[in-house]
C-alpha cells in the first residue's frame, strides 16, 4: 500500500523487549504460588471442600440450591464447587485430575461409570464405621439402588437417586382420548397392543403422533427404551464384566419388531426426530406421550403445559423392569490420608442426602428413605408417581466400556435408533450390534 | 487504493502477497544471495524465535513425540505411564477396524463435499464484492462475519434450522410444496447437511484470501484489456482467475487441511450419528481415546491419520512446485 513511511517510535525494539521482560518477571512473581501449588500438589485450604458435578439445566439449578443449604449450615467450610461438562468431558477430568494427585474431595458420578472408576483405582473405598459417624447406613438407602453400587460387596458410592426412564402424557390430549381414570390419572396400560391402542387414541386427537420419543441424536434414548422392553423380557445383553456378549437375538428381534411397527409401519412416533426435536413435539402438542428420563421434568414445567407422568407401561409381561441410572457421591482417592478431610467430605455427602427433597423435584427418586418415605416426598406429584421405578430399575451391564454416555450405549442406541428410523431390518440392526460388541468384547480392559 | 481494515488483515496471512511481489519485480533472490542473507542473521534471529521455539518444542513437538511413543503401548488414560509394551498392536487393531476405515471415509467424504463449493463460492464471492461500487465494506463483513462465530454457536443455530417439522428450513421447503428431507437424521442426508453449514461458516476465510489477492492484480491490466475490447467475463476468465493460481493454491491445500480436522460440527450436531454416518475420524480417536480410556490405541489411530495429511500435503506440494519452480 502506498501510505507515509511509519514515524519511528521512541520505543526501540531492544527497550520494547526488556520491558516485556520485566512485565513477565512480575507476573510470575504473582503467579508463582498458584502454579507451584499445582505443580507440587500442596495439600489445598484445610477447610475447605472441593466438589465437582456434571449437572446443568434444572438439575444444575437445585444443585447449586442444595450447595447454598451447606455452605448456610457450615459457615466454617469453604465449599468449592465445579460445574463441568455431561458425559466423557467429566469422566475424563475427573480420572485425570485423579491419577494427577489433584482430585476434589468429592465428585458426582453416574453409578454405571463409576464401577470402572473403581476398577482404574481411582475411587477411595468407604468404610462402614466412617459412614456410620454421619449416620450413613445402608437400611437408610433403597435397597436395589444400594446394592447395585457395590463393588465386589464394598462401598464406593453413595447413590443419591434413581432416575429411571418414564412415561410423560399430556393431560389434556390422554382426557380427549378417554385414557385417564376418574381422577385424572393415566388408566393403566399394560402388554403390547394396549400400549399400541392408547398411542393410536392420542394420535387420533392429535392429528400428528401418538408419542415421541429422541431417536437420531444422541443414541442414548433408543438404548433406554430398548433396555426397558428388553429386560421385561428377561433379555440381558453382556456378561463377565463385558467379556462375553449374551444378547438373545430372538428376544432383541421381538422388542425392536415392535418398535419397528410403532414408528415405520403405524406412524405413532416419529422415526426420525433428534432429542430435542421430541421434546418441542410433545410440547407443542402434537404427540400425547413422551418417553425420556424423569430430569426432563423441569422443561415440562416452564413450557407451562398440562402434563404428568407415570411408569413406563409394562409392555412385555413378565416381572416389571426400566432402565435406569442412579446419580453417586464419591470420593477420589487422594494421595494423603487425612481423616479430617475424610469427615468434612461425608458430611457434605450427608448434607447432600438430607436435603434429596429439592433434588427430587427435579424428576429423580430419592434413595435416602428419610426423605422417600417422608410425607414431603409421597405428596410431591407428579414426581412420586413413578417412584415404583426405584424397586425395579434396570442398571446398564457392567462393563469397562458400558454405562452412562459410553460406547456401548452408543453401539446399542444407533442401531436401536436405526430401526426406528427405517435405515436398518431388525435382522441387520442385530447383526451390526453383535459385529461391534464383540470388538470391544475382545479388547482387554485398559482399566 | 485505500485499503479496508479486512484486505489489511488478509495481506498479513496471504503469503501469497509478497510472493508475487518479488515475481513482479522480475528478481528472484538466488541461492547465493539467500545464504549470505541466513548466515548473517543467524544468532539474532535465532534468540528472537527462541521464546516462540521453546513454546513449540513444549507443546507441539513434545506431545507429537510422546504421542508416537505412546501408540507403542497400551497406555490406559485412567493409569499413569506408559503401560505394557504393544509393539504394532495398536497399529493392527487399528487398520483392521472397520470402524477406523468408515470414519476415515466419513472425513474425506466431508472434505470431498465442502473443499470445491468453499473455494469456487469464496471465489465469486469475493470478485463480486470486488466489483460492488457502495457498500462494499458491507458485503466484505457480511461474507466473513459468520467465520468468527464460535463452532458451538453456529453448530445450535443450525440444529434449530434443521429440526424435523418445527425448524425452519423444513417449514421453507414444505411451503414451497417439496418433501422435507431429513436433514440431520436420514444417513444419506446428514453429511450433506453438515457440509452446508460449514459452508456457510467458514466461507468467510478463503473469501478474505481470495480479496487480498483480488487487490494485487494490476489494475493496469484491466485498462489495457478493456482498450484491447475485452469483456468483464473475458477480464475474469483471462486476468483474475490465472492471476489468483497463486491465491488458489494456498486456497486449496489450507481447506483441504481445514476439511480433513473436521470435528465440532458432527460432534455438537449429530454425535456421529444417525447409526454413525457422520462419525469423522477424529471423533473415532476421541471415541476409543477418551471415552473408552484407551489413549495408546487412539494415539495409534491419530498417528495413522497424520501420515493421511501429510501425505495429501505433501502430494500438493509437489503438484504445485511442479507449476511454480520458484513456490
Amino acid at each position: 500500500m502506498t501510505g507515509p513511511p511509519p514515524p519511528r517510535s521512541a520505543l526501540t525494539r531492544r527497550g520494547l523487549l526488556r520491558a516485556s521482560l520485566l512485565g513477565a518477571g512480575a507476573a510470575a512473581l504473582t503467579g508463582c504460588s498458584s502454579v507451584s501449588a499445582g505443580l507440587l500438589s500442596t495439600p489445598p485450604d484445610p477447610r475447605s471442600v472441593a466438589y465437582w458435578n456434571l449437572f446443568g439445566g434444572g438439575d444444575g439449578v437445585r444443585m447449586r440450591q442444595m450447595e447454598n443449604g451447606y455452605r448456610k449450615a457450615n459457615p466454617n467450610i469453604a465449599l468449592r464447587s465445579v460445574t463441568l461438562t455431561w458425559g466423557n468431558p467429566y469422566y475424563t477430568k475427573l480420572a485425570l485430575s485423579t491419577v494427577g494427585d489433584r482430585p476434589p474431595d468429592v465428585a458426582a458420578s453416574h453409578l454405571t461409570r463409576m464401577k470402572t472408576l473403581v476398577q482404574g483405582n481411582l475411587l477411595q473405598e468407604l468404610h462402614p464405621e466412617d459412614l456410620e459417624r454421619h449416620g450413613i447406613t445402608a437400611e437408610k438407602f433403597t435397597s436395589r439402588a444400594w446394592e447395585a453400587s457395590l463393588v465386589d460387596g464394598k462401598i464406593y458410592a453413595i447413590p443419591i437417586d434413581t432416575h429411571p426412564f418414564v412415561l410423560y402424557y399430556n393431560t389434556d390430549i390422554c382426557a380427549r382420548a378417554g385414557l385417564l381414570d376418574a381422577d385424572g390419572d393415566l388408566k393403566p396400560i399394560e402388554g403390547p397392543d394396549a400400549f399400541q391402542d392408547a398411542l393410536s387414541k392420542a394420535k387420533q386427537v392429535t392429528g400428528q403422533y401418538g408419542a415421541t420419543h429422541g431417536i437420531t441424536s444422541p443414541s442414548s434414548p433408543p438404548w433406554q427404551l430398548f433396555q426397558t422392553l428388553y429386560a421385561q423380557l428377561g433379555g440381558e445383553v453382556l456378561a463377565d464384566d463385558g467379556a462375553r456378549i449374551v444378547l438373545d437375538d430372538a428376544k432383541a428381534k421381538q422388542v425392536l419388531d415392535y418398535l419397528r411397527m410403532l414408528t415405520v409401519e403405524k406412524r405413532l412416533m416419529p422415526g426420525s426426530v433428534d432429542y430435542q426435536g421430541a421434546i418441542a413435539l410433545f410440547a407443542s402438542g402434537a404427540a400425547g406421550f413422551h418417553l425420556n428420563g424423569g430430569w426432563e421434568i423441569t422443561t415440562f414445567q416452564e413450557a407451562k403445559m398440562p402434563f404428568s407422568m407415570a411408569l413406563v407401561p409394562n409392555i412385555f409381561g413378565g416381572p416389571y423392569k426400566v432402565q435406569a441410572d442412579s446419580h453417586t457421591l464419591v470420593l477420589p482417592v487422594r494421595p494423603e490420608k487425612d481423616r479430617a478431610a475424610l469427615d468434612r467430605a461425608l458430611g457434605f455427602v450427608r448434607s447432600m442426602l438430607d436435603q434429596s427433597l429439592t433434588w427430587a423435584k427435579g424428576g429423580h427418586v430419592p434413595t435416602w428413605l428419610p426423605v422417600a418415605n417422608g410425607e414431603a416426598y409421597q405428596t410431591l406429584t407428579p414426581q412420586s408417581q413413578y417412584a415404583a421405578a426405584a424397586a425395579s430399575a434396570v442398571y446398564d451391564p457392567p462393563a469397562w466400556y458400558s454405562g452412562s454416555g459410553s460406547n456401548f450405549v452408543n453401539i446399542m442406541g444407533s442401531a436401536v435408533g436405526a430401526v426406528e428410523a427405517g435405515d436398518l431390518s431388525p435382522a441387520d440392526a442385530i447383526a451390526q450390534i453383535r459385529s461391534k460388541l464383540a470388538v470391544l468384547a475382545a479388547t482387554a480392559s485398559p482399566v | 487504493m485505500a485499503s479496508t481494515e479486512v484486505t489489511g488483515q488478509a495481506g498479513t496471512v496471504a503469503p501469497a502477497r509478497t510472493e508475487s511481489h518479488t515475481t513482479r519485480s522480475g528478481r528472484s533472490p538466488s541461492g547465493a544471495e539467500r545464504e549470505r542473507r541466513w548466515s548473517g542473521h543467524g544468532k539474532p534471529a535465532l534468540l528472537f524465535l527462541a521464546p516462540f521455539l521453546l513454546l513449540y518444542l513444549l507443546f507441539i513437538i513434545g506431545p507429537a513425540i510422546y504421542g508416537l511413543v505412546m501408540s507403542f503401548f497400551h497406555t490406559s488414560m485412567v493409569n499413569p505411564g506408559l503401560g505394557e509394551f504393544a509393539g504394532f498392536g495398536n497399529y493392527a487393531e487399528v487398520l483392521s477396524s472397520s470402524d477406523f476405515w468408515a470414519s476415515l471415509w466419513h472425513t474425506i467424504w466431508f472434505t470431498i463435499l465442502t473443499t470445491p463449493p468453499l473455494i469456487v463460492l469464496a471465489l465469486v464471492f469475493a470478485l463480486l464484492a470486488e466489483r460492488a461500487r457502495r457498500g462494499r465494506w458491507f458485503f466484505r463483513l457480511a461474507f466473513f462475519l459468520p467465520y468468527i462465530l464460535p463452532s458451538a454457536v453456529v453448530a445450535l443455530i443450525w440444529i434449530w434450522m434443521y429440526t424435523p417439522e418445527l425448524g425452519l428450513l423444513s417449514r421453507a421447503v414444505t411451503s414451497l410444496g417439496f418433501a422435507e428431507p431429513d436433514w440431520l437424521g436420514d444417513p444419506d442426508f446428514a453429511m450433506v447437511s453438515l457440509a452446508v453449514t460449514t459452508v456457510w461458516w467458514t466461507l468467510g476465510f478463503n473469501f478474505v484470501l481470495y480479496l487480498a489477492g483480488l487487490q494485487e492484480v494490476p489494475r493496469e491490466l484491466y485498462e489495457a484489456s478493456a482498450i484491447d475490447g475485452a469483456g468483464p467475463w473475458q477480464q475474469i476468465r483471462l486476468i483474475t482467475v490465472p492471476l489468483l493460481a497463486r491465491t488458489t493454491s494456498l486456497v486449496v491445500v489450507l481447506q483441504i487441511i481445514a476439511s480433513l480436522k473436521v470435528f465440532d460440527q458432527m460432534y455438537i450436531m449429530t454425535q456421529g450419528g444417525p447409526n454413525f454416518a457422520t462419525r469423522s475420524v477424529l471423533q473415532y480417536i476421541f471415541d476409543i481415546g477418551f471415552t473408552d480410556f484407551r489413549s495408546g490405541a487412539a494415539a495409534a489411530a491419530s498417528t495413522l491419520f497424520f501420515i493421511v495429511v501429510l501425505a495429501v500435503s505433501a502430494f500438493w506440494l509437489v503438484m504445485t512446485r511442479r507449476q511454480e519452480p520458484e513456490l
